[in-house]
């Protein structure tokens, strides 16, 4: 599996961070040698295994549908980097 | 009170001191600041260091056991990985994002301590969102080892396992992904445990790979550790992966004899790769154990380095998911004058996070990938079942297994920073435990050239104190956890 400088780009862009240009073939260095690393994957025999999502197979339990929250909109908003009006700002989205 | 020795106590010494009414929590709490504000400038093993509240904590505890009813830890001082939020003190997850965030609200670990009257020392120094094993990801500088500042004190939790070496916290909290309570805890000389996955509360705990991260206690002995776990450990409805199980008293069963214990030997774990003289420490302790009516058994876990990759997809692909909720948005840092929406994630995200967050985010929006998904995470998840297998079919045979902590005990900074795959290495026998969800604990076994050996203990799902019982039992006949490092003393105290 070979990766390149387009596949890094793209990657970027699905995780929503920008690539310093000055370091984009480190980094596409760096996670060539990490996907090396797990491609040894590749050469394990899973044929008919279960994949494991849960280490003891634990399943979501279910609970009463009470109200155990109460309103913490103040607090929450005066940590927020930009609010108005009870509402989180961010750049314009619609012209 | 000898104010001296006052750091010399463990966690057990401390509550009796108190009870007794030899010092007081503001005393002690005191001697601790003090220390953190003269000694911590060599180590930084804390980020931010609690001094207004932890004395109001302190002041509160002694008027609770005046008034005669004081909990189990009623003005214990530890410490609290940075990683747990707590209300009103700055939660940085040793992370630029979150550089500014102060939470609303305690983590349910942090809750506990509260309740059972612990006193906050101060968060502890981390790699970047728990990810590394150097503490060199850190935003806020690396953690110095105490043993030897040319070297790191391993990670991720390496400021809890660096305060308690230097005698700055007689205990801490802390998390394990992949081996980041056992691996500082080794290179550090101290002791450290990671409970069954689901035994103690994930909520408010800054979530790196939910499937595999774990809190638990660090300290300098096996007893500290179970008097901590006795309080971490809880059911949590606010945790959807907590087990509702009934928490036992750790400490019950430290007393017992391992006259007939089965310890599993695995062969993959003393393997090329592995330090002579770590070998060496490691098999002296086996021998102290055997000397004490325990059982050596040869076993073998076939999927051993298949775990290092599995880890690397599963823990990366969880991560990109996890850390999508960094966006600038709600809390923490935000770029400048971003010009669109688009804008505000690419550079918000490209400031915040460090090198190698971001190298793991990418490979996990890699294997998540459409047309990759198959080949890589279901893969993972085979294999991960496969490794699980490993244990249960040994559990048929022995009682714990163990082995060495780590490959080699500590290494020089920046020796394996600018190559992950090295770095990642590093916890080849801490990383399969975490993918079965098993508990696993690391105790301080020896030395090599003065740098703490660490002897790692695995135990079947919820046996924790039977782990305990072991470290226990080796440590009332040996004294490598009560070896200090050199340099620990105040100025004033020369």
């Amino acid at each position: 599996m070979t990766i390149e400088r387009a596949d890094i780009e793209k990657l970027a862009e699905l995780a929503r961070i920008e690539i310093n240009e000055a370091t984009i073939a480190e980094t596409t260095q760096s996670i060539a040698d990490v996907l090396a690393l797990v491609d040894q994957l590749q050469a394990a025999d899973t044929e008919g295994v279960e994949p494991m999502a849960h280490p003891t197979d634990a399943i979501q339990r279910l609970r009463a549908d009470e109200v155990t929250e109460i309103n913490h909109r103040e607090e929450f908003q005066a940590i927020a980097p930009a609010t108005e009006a009870g509402l989180y700002l961010v750049p314009k989205v619609i012209d | 009170m000898n104010d001296s020795i006052m750091h010399n106590k463990t966690i057990a010494e401390i509550i009796a001191g108190l009870e007794a009414g030899e010092f007081t929590s503001v005393e002690i709490t005191q001697h601790y600041l003090k220390r953190i504000k003269q000694l911590d400038r060599k180590y930084n093993s804390y980020i931010t260091v609690n001094e207004t509240s932890a004395l109001a904590q302190a002041e509160a505890a002694d008027q609770r056991r005046a008034k005669g009813n004081a909990p189990a830890f009623c003005g214990v001082p530890i410490a609290h990985k940075d990683i747990f939020c707590t209300n009103g003190i700055r939660t940085s997850c040793g992370s630029k994002m979150l550089d500014n965030f102060v939470p609303p609200y305690d983590a349910t670990v942090v809750e506990n301590f509260a309740n059972a009257g612990a006193v906050v020392l101060g968060k502890t120094n981390m790699d970047e969102f728990a990810m590394g094993s150097s503490n060199e990801t850190s935003f806020y500088g690396p953690v110095k080892n105490p043993w030897n500042i040319n070297t790191v004190p391993g990670g991720s939790s390496g400021g809890s396992a660096a305060a308690i070496a230097a005698h700055l916290a007689p205990g801490a909290t802390a998390t394990d992904t992949g081996g980041s309570i056992r691996q500082p805890a080794a290179l550090c000389g101290i002791t450290g445990l990671k409970p069954t996955y689901g035994r103690v509360s994930r909520w408010g705990m800054i979530a790196f790979a939910s499937s595999l991260d774990q809190g638990g206690p660090m300290a300098r002995t096996a007893e500290d550790c179970a008097l901590m776990l006795n309080v971490m450990a809880s059911f949590d409805p606010k945790d959807s992966t907590s087990i509702d199980r009934e928490v036992p008293d750790y400490t019950t069963n430290l007393n017992q004899s391992l006259n007939g214990l089965k310890i599993g030997i695995p062969r993959e774990y003393f393997e090329e790769g592995l330090n002579p003289g770590t070998e060496q420490a490691v098999k002296n302790a086996l021998a102290e154990l055997e000397k004490q009516g325990a059982t050596l058994v040869s076993i073998s876990l076939p999927h051993t380095k298949l775990a290092v990759p599995a880890y690397y997809v599963i823990a990366p692909a969880e991560a990109s998911a996890n850390l999508s909720r960094f966006d600038g948005v709600r809390y923490g840092h935000r770029c400048e004058d971003p010009k669109d929406l688009r804008d505000m994630y690419m550079r918000t995200r490209a400031e915040g996070f460090g090198e190698e967050v971001k190298r793991r985010i990418l490979v996990g929006a890699y294997c998540l990938s459409a047309g990759y998904y198959d080949a890589y995470y279901r893969k993972a998840q085979q294999v991960r079942r496969l490794i699980k297998q490993d244990f249960v079919d040994a559990f048929e045979k022995v009682d714990v297994i163990m082995g060495p902590t780590s490959p080699s005990p500590a290494f020089e900074f920046g020796s394996k920073g600018d190559d992950p795959v090295a770095m990642y290495l590093e916890d080849i026998y801490t990383i399969a435990t975490n993918l079965a969800g098993l508990p696993g604990m690391s105790a301080p076994c020896g030395f090599v050239d003065n740098k703490p050996v660490g002897l790692q203990i695995i135990g079947n799902y919820f046996d924790e104190s039977r782990m305990l019982n072991v470290a226990h039992q080796f440590q009332l006949a040996t004294d490598w956890h009560k070896r200090s490092p050199e340099g620990l003393e105040l100025e004033e105290a020369k």
